[in-house]
């Protein structure tokens, strides 16, 4: 038991060094953890942001200059002025998201009290911008009338007025979100890349057999990449999120990292795991390079790391229960975003523990068998 | 015929690459059959003349074709028609003892079979000069002399045939007409054999190089000698009975038995792909065998036996060390892990480095040092434990004739002095000798085993090599070709249109394009992404990127509980977006559910709220949403305000409120909204449209351009350097397969965006059909320009990746539409390719257009084919630099 320790420590100790003189690798670990976490929490699309829009001004008259006036930046961009007949065109080419049709008369019908119409073209196939846009686009046209109408600007008073309080990110700021999420992401991805390439490159520098033949089992060769590469992951990330997402983006940390990074720890005996499997089945770097693009989309994208999972089809939440990032994800976002506690949590923890220890074992047996095949 | 001799890594190799304009000249100049080879129209002029055949076995060979393919693929490279093909391939295989095994693959060939197609293939086009790079390293002898023989034959057929040879068996160098030895890139001695010989007074060749190297190069170096050995015939080392073993119907070691004293030095000798290193793992416990037993100092073989472990050493080819970890730390961590006690482990590492002479080196990485230093640290590194019994596998292939003495001294001394048991293999017929037993190998049998003098006594041979050659012929090896006749009659050397070779040959192309057809078919992994990964992942992110808000979970806290409360309750469970959950019980359980992300959103009524509703001073009702999601929180927001609006609605129209309110709350003012193209607002027919685009993009691309980088790390890129076939018809001919696949693919997508997604194409399917087309051959072009600049298939698939998805993302419109970039970026979005291509897609699928309506977008793609085809022809080089 002793000696198995110690060589698992010992092996480890040279995937560290092994790593250490891998450039490519390092370059790679820096960059998931800077500049892309940087990137993702600046570069977070804005629903509306320089949404392009036309006006088709029939009336002509102060309103509708007035509520062509309303439209600019950094929302939209300065309305286009055109004509009905390029309405079609226009739209249809992708050039304007949104076309407000302002009929001849508006101003007149308006003022004397008659039901008057503006049309509203949305291209709603700019999923982003179609819905949050098009209602912004109602708010302001009504508030132009309302306030031309009773001579002031300003919101109408509403009988009843309805408090909107969003938690957890009271303005809304889409870097918060982008940086976490994409800590979260970066943690299972580099944790499947890192353990699978040290496999790999064992294997095609044919020292996987030397170690065969050493009195080391494939279980502590296993175990020691494991411990190595996710200890990396974890440094890693955990200097990303004090250096990157909280001194530099100034971005707040809701819960306890400590919960957040255990919960990480475990989940990588799951990612880990699959990076071993993965790199059993592909023969070299270019076929694992393959493999990761197909795992790791699947793993990502429908983990509810960037697009809620309640919206995803019942068979692919169900599916997805059986993948570790679903729960690391549900994980991460309670603690992270949400303060949530060891209290919320749990089940979550119990979930990852299990999947991790499932896959470590299936890992286990395919790095067993596959092994002597590489030698 | 001219050879050119001297150990590995000296300069043999790169020297015939430039004779054969496989790679470019950097000084000097190269004159190859009347003309400077750092011209390139001269080159383009005699590269039919020349031909190369590269270092390694099968070189520039394809694998996964068979023997007649790969004629195929040469002798069309080499513009020859049909019949002439047909029957200078059946002269050839003939002639060389392959037409029996023409559908064989060329990857499943023994060693020297694989040399005799390469010669086949250099053959096919009758070349004036024949360049051979260590043509029969690693063969067996007997299909050596094979090979030798078939080369004589030929040139005795094609007296004006003139043949450069690189060697590092020096035997071999005796047939050659003049000699070149080369030592350190440079030039020792030029002259005939038999001028060397007497030039430094030598018996052998071997002798002679050893004589012609600089003086400190030399130093040291000392005869090998033998001391005789006093081994005990009863304590046995090894011991393998029948040991069998089966790689499905193949047999790689069939029943071999041997039995190994202890402090012996036995030997295996056999050509490549014999079954020496099977049987070596299989001693060492990496391979179970299938059948036959095996004791390691009387105990049965066991692969878990670890105890076992500790008193053996192994070696494997090609010196597996750890190349990041300095020579000390290689030695600290194999010591670690044999258990070395801790307290001895300095010394014992101290004693290595000493012994192996390893005291300059310590702290540099293996792959920095010469070949021989890296050999005697993995000797080293195997013995770091003290093994009663070494097994080494080839080690001393590559390694220089100094070299490979001072490494013999060693193990004589661990035999001798340690009794240490050593059980080497090896392909040099000098070190079979200086064994004290042997056993002569081949197709997975046991020939013969004894002392190598006795071997050769009973064979009643000259040396060592002939009794082998013998035990070969009679074991029934590859017989010599019987059909000698075949080669004189194939006396038609009709030269092949060299006047054309400039210009473009479809044939070239089509060659080409063949081939890969056949290679991608023939890659399970690559044909599976190919075809499978645009599937999966069009799945993937049709389910993954919605963008559709449903389903949100909700729990009101109702203070209030009168009869209102409940009506405006009524109205958030009746929308489709929302589900209720039990309601709250206070602002704790708020708190609590939504931090477990149990609840999204949470209305709170205030109390009296109905009662003060009906007075006319209403308090507000605040709505609490989970800001964590930013963009599904602003969703969700507008959800809420609607439906709080439509309530009011609903309350005044209740209430009668007069028109003249209304109209100062501009409610006559009614904006009607249409939503066009995608009337529900659902994500599937908003994202598939833009999705397919883009799979289109980054699969094709990555595998276009591991396609060539492939080739380039694989070595048969050699065959575009040195073949008449340009850089046009390489690119063109390994993109079309790929335009084609990703065509299949784009099929494929639409019918499930059609019967899957349920997102109907709309517009003109054969604007969209041809859209594709032009996409798929800029995104094939694409992969190929990226491969043009790297050189590593892993380099070139991260390329390819961040190259297409990033862009196509960020700045063509797959997300935001190109319209709302700016500056840069918009000018980016509006030249980038995809941009358009995601225009089309959505207007033919979601927008019901045509050819007409989408000309501006047509021409960006009809412009980008050429530019970026050409980009990638001018940057892809037509030499090795």
């Amino acid at each position: 038991m002793r000696r198995t320790l110690a060589n698992i420590y010992r092996l480890g100790v040279k995937e560290l060094w092994s790593l250490w003189r891998d450039p490519m690798m390092l370059v790679l670990i820096l960059f998931t953890f800077t500049i892309a976490i940087y990137s993702a929490a600046t570069a977070m699309p804005e629903t509306l942001h320089n949404a392009s829009m036309a006006i088709v001004d029939e009336d002509n008259s102060p309103l509708s200059q007035r509520i062509v006036a309303a439209f600019y930046p950094p929302q939209f961009k300065r309305p286009a002025m055109i004509t009905t007949r390029a309405i079609d065109p226009g739209m249809d080419a992708g050039d304007y998201t949104f076309v407000m049709h302002i009929p001849t008369g508006f101003q007149r019908d308006v003022l004397a009290g008659r039901p008057a119409e503006i049309q509203l073209n949305t291209d709603a196939t700019r999923m982003t911008q179609a819905f949050t846009g098009s209602s912004y686009i109602q708010q302001i046209a009504l508030g132009e009338v309302t306030a031309f109408v009773q001579g002031y600007r300003g919101q109408a008073a509403m009988p009843v007025d309805l408090e909107l309080r969003a938690r957890f990110n009271p303005t809304l700021d889409k870097s918060w979100f982008g940086a976490l999420a994409e800590i979260i992401n970066q943690i299972t991805m580099l944790s499947i890349i890192l353990t699978g390439a040290a496999l790999i490159r064992e294997r095609e520098h044919g020292t996987v057999e030397h170690l065969l033949v050493m009195p080391v089992t494939p279980f502590e060769i296993m175990s020691s990449k494991v411990w190595s590469m996710g200890l990396v992951v974890l440094l890693a990330s955990f200097l990303s999120i004090n250096l990157v997402v909280r001194a530099l983006l100034d971005i707040p940390v809701a819960g306890s990292l400590s919960l957040f990074f255990a919960g990480a720890a475990l989940s990588m005996f799951a990612t880990t795991s699959i990076g071993i499997f993965m790199a059993t089945i592909a023969r070299n770097m270019p076929q694992f390079g393959m493999l990761t693009v197909l795992v790791l989309l699947p793993l990502e994208m429908l983990s509810g790391s960037t697009t809620p999972r309640e919206s995803m089809p019942e068979v692919v939440q169900n599916v997805m229960l059986a993948a570790p990032t679903t729960h690391f994800v549900e994980l991460g976002q309670a603690i992270l975003f949400r303060g949530a506690g060891i209290d919320v949590v749990w089940p979550q923890l119990l979930a990852i523990v299990a999947i991790g220890g499932v896959f470590f074992t299936i890992a286990l047996a395919q790095f067993r068998r596959a092994i002597s095949e590489m030698a | 015929m001219v050879g050119l001799i001297g150990p590995d890594g000296m300069g043999k190799s790169s020297l015939l690459s430039l004779i054969a304009g496989a790679r470019a000249i950097q000084e000097g100049e190269v004159e190859v059959l009347g003309g400077s080879m750092a011209d390139r129209r001269h080159r383009g002029a005699v590269c039919p003349r020349i031909a190369y055949m590269p270092q390694g076995l099968g070189k520039n060979l394809y694998p996964t074709l068979s023997v007649e393919e790969n004629l195929q693929f040469f002798a069309r490279l080499f513009g020859h028609g049909e019949a002439e093909r047909r029957r200078r391939i059946d002269d050839l295989t003939r002639s060389t003892g392959l037409y029996s095994f023409l559908s064989r693959p060329a990857g499943k060939l023994s060693g020297g079979m694989k040399q005799k197609l390469g010669l086949c293939c250099a053959l096919i086009h009758d070349p004036d000069l024949l360049v051979l790079d260590e043509p029969t390293t690693g063969v067996d002898p007997l299909a050596r002399a094979q090979f030798w023989d078939l080369i004589a034959r030929i040139r005795r057929q094609h007296p004006a045939m003139s043949v450069i040879v690189a060697t590092a068996y020096m035997d071999e160098a005796q047939r050659f007409d003049w000699l070149v030895a080369m030592d350190d890139g440079g030039l020792l001695a030029t002259g005939t054999p038999a001028e060397l010989l007497e030039r430094t007074k030598s018996a052998s060749l071997e002798d002679a190089f050893i004589a012609l190297l600089p003086a400190e190069k030399k130093r040291g170096h000392a005869p090998v000698v033998i001391p005789p050995l006093a081994a005990d015939d009863t304590d046995i080392a090894i011991e393998a009975r029948d040991l069998t073993m089966r790689f499905g119907a193949f047999v790689a070691v069939d029943h071999v038995s041997f039995r190994i004293r202890r402090g012996e030095i036995f030997g295996f000798l056999g050509s490549n792909g014999c079954g020496k290193t099977t049987t070596m793992k299989m001693l060492t416990g990496l391979l179970p065998a299938s059948d036959g037993q095996a004791w390691l100092f009387g105990r049965e073989i066991d692969s878990r036996d670890i105890a076992v472990r500790r008193r053996v050493g192994y070696m494997s080819q090609g010196f597996s060390l750890y190349s990041e970890l300095t020579i000390r730390q290689n030695l600290e961590l194999h010591a670690r892990l044999f258990d070395v006690p801790a307290q001895e482990i300095p010394d014992r590492v101290a004693e290595m480095i000493d012994r192996f002479g390893l005291g300059a080196v310590l702290d540099d990485l293996p792959p920095k040092l010469p070949l021989g230093i890296r050999q005697r640290l993995s000797l080293a590194v195997a013995m770091v434990h003290k093994p009663e019994l070494l097994i080494l596998d080839e080690p001393t292939s590559g390694v220089d004739p100094v070299a490979r003495d001072a490494f013999w001294r060693l193990l004589i001394e661990l035999s001798r002095r340690d009794r240490v048991t050593i059980f080497i293999s090896t392909h040099f017929m000098n070190e079979a000798e200086r064994c004290d037993r042997m056993s002569m190998m081949h197709a997975g049998r046991v020939l013969d085993s004894d002392t190598p003098a006795r071997l050769v006594e009973r064979r009643g041979a000259a040396t060592l090599e002939e009794a082998f050659i013998d035990y070969l012929v009679e074991a029934g090896g590859e017989s010599p070709a019987d059909d000698r006749l075949a080669i004189e009659e194939s006396a038609t050397p009709a030269r092949p249109q060299a006047a054309r070779r400039r210009t473009f040959s479809p044939q070239r192309m089509l060659s080409y394009m063949w081939r890969e057809t056949l290679e991608l078919r023939r890659d399970p992994v690559r044909s599976t992404l190919a075809l499978a990964g645009s599937v999966i992942l069009l799945l993937v992110m049709g389910f993954g990127i919605s963008l559709d808000v449903n389903d949100i979970r909700y729990a009101v806290l109702d203070r209030d509980q009168s009869s209102i409360s409940e009506r405006y309750q009524l109205d958030i469970a009746g929308s489709r977006y929302f589900i209720e959950q039990p309601p709250l019980t206070g602002y704790d359980d708020l708190d609590r559910r939504m931090r477990a992300g149990d609840i999204s959103l949470a209305i709170e009524i205030p109390p009296g709220f109905g009662r003060d509703l009906l007075r006319g001073h209403p308090k507000p009702i605040a709505a609490w949403f989970d800001g964590a999601m930013p963009m599904r929180a602003e969703t969700v927001q507008g959800y809420i305000q609607g439906l709080h609006q439509s309530w009011l609605t609903d309350q005044m129209r209740a209430a009668g409120v007069t028109g003249a309110a209304r109209a100062g709350a501009g409610s006559t003012v009614s904006i009607e909204n249409r939503y066009r193209y995608n009337p529900d607002v659902r994500s599937l027919p908003a994202m598939v449209p833009s999705i397919i685009p883009l799979l289109l993009l980054m699969l094709p691309a990555m595998l276009a351009a591991l396609a060539v980088v492939r080739e380039k790390e694989v070595g048969s890129i050699i065959n575009l350097y040195v073949t008449p076939v340009t850089r046009t018809e390489f690119l063109l001919g390994k993109q079309i397969p790929y335009v084609g696949l990703a065509m299949i693919n784009f099929a494929i997508m639409v019918m499930m965006a059609v019967t899957l997604f349920g997102v109907p194409v709309k517009g003109n399917f054969l604007a969209l059909a041809f859209a594709a087309l032009l996409f798929c051959i800029i995104a094939t072009g694409m992969g190929l320009l990226a491969s043009a600049v790297t050189r590593s298939q892993i380099a070139v698939l991260l390329l390819a990746l961040i190259g297409t998805l990033i862009p196509a993302v960020t700045y063509g419109g797959m997300i935001d539409p190109v319209s709302s970039l700016e500056g840069s970026a918009r000018l980016f979005g509006e030249v980038y390719p995809a941009s358009h291509m995601f225009t089309i897609s959505r207007g033919v699928f979601n927008k019901a257009l045509g050819f007409r309506d989408l000309a501006g977008s047509f021409w960006p793609l009809l412009i980008a084919v050429p530019v970026i085809t050409g980009a990638s022809i001018l940057l892809l080089r037509k030499q090795e630099r």
